[in-house]
């Protein structure tokens, strides 16, 4: 069975059909792409599968439960965590803290336990602190772990998202354009990394992209978006090649 | 083992705690040999106080980024719950040391459970829109004090919102809450030593807040509110807890309050104190613990050493006032200015300790 799958899904802005009769399926270990040239809607899919729009049609399910219309808190807790196009980091937190506060319902302790300093916090708080460094670590950034995160390089603030992101323990892990703004050097890191991540941390990843460098280099399989609707969807050589993908972005 | 390294959380909250200390030693010593004057010694409470008052405020204004104006009316909560607690046990209760931390614990918890009814409709909104409806929740709670009437005789409790009158009191009855002329006959339990010992709580549980994982969870919120419900934060469970412990620990200097004065009357909670603190935490820096207890202190200070220096000079000392905060916000604010101070105390610093490590500072 696959990890999810989704089925049908669409969504209307008032007249605006942003999304409609959308579905795919992805299996356990895939690394998947998700294309389509500006304003298809790849982001607005990532919101209704992240909870933050509620579909107006369709179903998605993960690992076998429906996941439709919950909350954002609840679908993180099922399994889904996401990073964003326009960076979203706890700036004012040093990059520890960034990753300690993706660990929060993982290690929880109540704000009593906290303001009287039990024991357990000192236990808690020593492993959170642990397992962040070895979240940190796989991202090279564990040297710069007591930086304010919006003191950082921008490459290095993309990577600590998704570290973030990988902190909650999430079954399948979302991308939004992880290589935006990033030089060619910078964006074959990025591609090593996440195969690191897939590999080592045994997630599931589903990515949007525009770089095709990325997109060919590490997708296994791809959907292609066009005006809110599926277009394609195939192994990536077989997909990048389709005349109507061709004509989707470069036009006739 | 490496050596011993001091994380700079707990170096920023012990070092606050070490200056408050001292300035309690100092003035015990300045009381003891007599050096203090009696407008000095008149005024220790109220240091205490609107400390309490203005680092509570810095947790929901600095740590959870919201603006709260209802700072006020929890005090006011807090100050009426705790005297009429206090008037009521005064002769059951005759220890001070078992009725006052109750009395404390009495005004905290209602403030809370307050602001906590409160946050639930409140907490939706944000920015400007939530400063004014804690405004006028605040003014809310001060009004229904000036217009109620409490009284209690052998068949039970007296409400009324009209009058005295019609309480029908039977001949035994005694008053609790007299309308605007409020409450009357407290114990005059606080005490500098009190006052001084909840502030150091107060301290203590705010840096362990901040410094928890429920603190570290506000400060996402505040930084980035989609992504900390990304990674599953809850976001109205961390914003009513952290109103509600701003409440409490406002309750609790709403009781110190109440019990150093003969009179308790709710006109004093109005919005201008609730604004006056937020003056406190905004000129001691958003998000400095510290600064702002040494801001409540000072600006509580400076108008009375005014009011002393001499009668004509007296006069103006409202103006000077308002001159002294827009200087300091001036000088807060500018980041020039901020940072020709940042430079010159590191330079100074480097000429005592040979240290150059720069710690983290998110919330001192």
């Amino acid at each position: 069975m696959a990890l999810l799958e989704v089925k049908k899904l669409g969504i209307s802005f008032g007249g605006l059909r942003a999304v409609d009769d959308f579905s795919v399926s992805i299996e356990k270990g895939d690394l998947y792409g998700l294309i389509g040239p500006n304003g298809a809607g790849k982001t607005t899919i990532f919101n209704l599968l992240t909870g933050v729009y509620k579909p107006t049609d369709g179903s998605i399910t993960l690992d076998g439960v429906n996941i439709t219309g919950k909350s954002t808190i609840e679908i993180n807790k099922a399994g889904i965590a996401r990073t964003f196009q326009n960076i979203r980091l706890f700036s004012k937190l040093s990059v520890l803290d960034n990753v300690k506060a993706g660990l929060t319902n993982k290690y929880r302790y109540s704000t009593a336990t906290g303001i009287f300093r039990l024991p357990k916090y000192f236990r808690l708080e020593r492993e959170m602190t642990e397992r962040a460094l070895e979240l940190l670590r796989p991202f090279e950034l564990d040297g710069d772990a007591d930086v304010i995160a919006a003191n950082l390089p921008y490459g290095k603030q993309r990577k600590l998202e998704i570290a973030r992101a990988l902190a909650t323990d999430p079954k399948l892990l979302l991308l939004d354009e992880p290589a935006a703004g990033m030089n060619p050097k910078e964006t074959a890191g990025l591609m090593n990394t996440i195969l690191t991540v897939r590999d080592d941390f045994g997630v599931t990843v589903l990515l949007i992209e525009h770089d095709m460098a990325l997109v060919s280099g590490i997708c296994e399989k791809l959907s292609v978006l066009n005006f809110g609707q599926l277009l394609c969807e195939g192994p990536t050589g077989q997909v990048l090649n389709d005349p109507e993908v061709i004509k989707a972005y470069l036009g006739e | 083992m490496k050596k011993l390294k001091i994380k700079p959380s707990t170096r920023s909250s012990f070092t606050t705690y070490a200056i408050v200390t001292a300035a309690f030693i100092a003035v015990q010593i300045m009381i003891s040999t007599g050096s203090a004057s009696n407008m000095f010694k008149g005024l220790l409470i109220p240091f205490c106080v609107y400390s309490i008052a203005a680092a509570s405020l810095n947790l929901t204004v600095g740590i959870l980024g919201e603006l709260s104006l209802g700072q006020a009316g929890f005090m006011c909560i807090g100050a009426y719950s705790s005297a009429i607690f206090s008037v009521c046990t005064k002769d059951t209760i005759t220890s001070a040391w078992i009725r006052f931390p109750i009395a404390l614990l009495i005004g905290g918890i209602f403030a809370a459970i307050f602001g906590i009814l409160i946050g639930i409709p409140v907490l939706r909104l944000r920015g400007d829109y939530l400063a004014i409806v804690t405004l006028a929740f605040g003014e809310i709670i001060k009004n229904v004090f000036n217009a109620l009437y409490v009284g209690y005789d052998s068949s039970g409790l007296h409400f009324s919102l009209t009058s005295q009158g019609d309480l029908n009191l039977a001949p035994d009855g005694k008053m609790l809450i007299n309308g605007a002329l409020g409450v009357k006959g407290m114990p005059q339990d606080s005490t500098f030593v009190i006052g001084f010992v909840v502030l150091l709580l107060t301290l203590i549980i705010l840096y362990n807040f901040i410094y928890s994982s429920t603190g570290r969870a506000v400060m996402s919120i505040r930084d980035n509110r989609i992504a900390a419900e990304s990674v599953g934060l809850n976001i109205t469970k961390y914003k009513l807890i952290t109103f509600g412990l701003t409440a409490f620990l406002a309750g609790v200097a709403g009781a110190i309050f109440s019990h150093n004065l003969s009179t308790l009357q709710a006109s004093k909670f109005d919005y201008n104190l609730s604004i006056l603190i937020l003056v406190f935490v905004v000129l001691g820096g958003i998000g400095s613990i510290r600064g702002s207890v040494i801001a409540a202190i000072v600006l509580t200070y400076l108008p009375e050493v005014l009011r002393k220096l001499n009668s004509d000079f007296g006069k103006y000392r409202m103006l000077i006032y308002s001159v002294v905060l827009i200087v300091m916000m001036i000088f807060t604010s500018n980041a020039k200015i901020r940072g020709f101070f940042a430079a010159s105390f590191a330079k100074l610093k480097g000429l005592i300790i040979k240290d150059k490590n720069t710690p983290a500072k998110e919330a001192e």
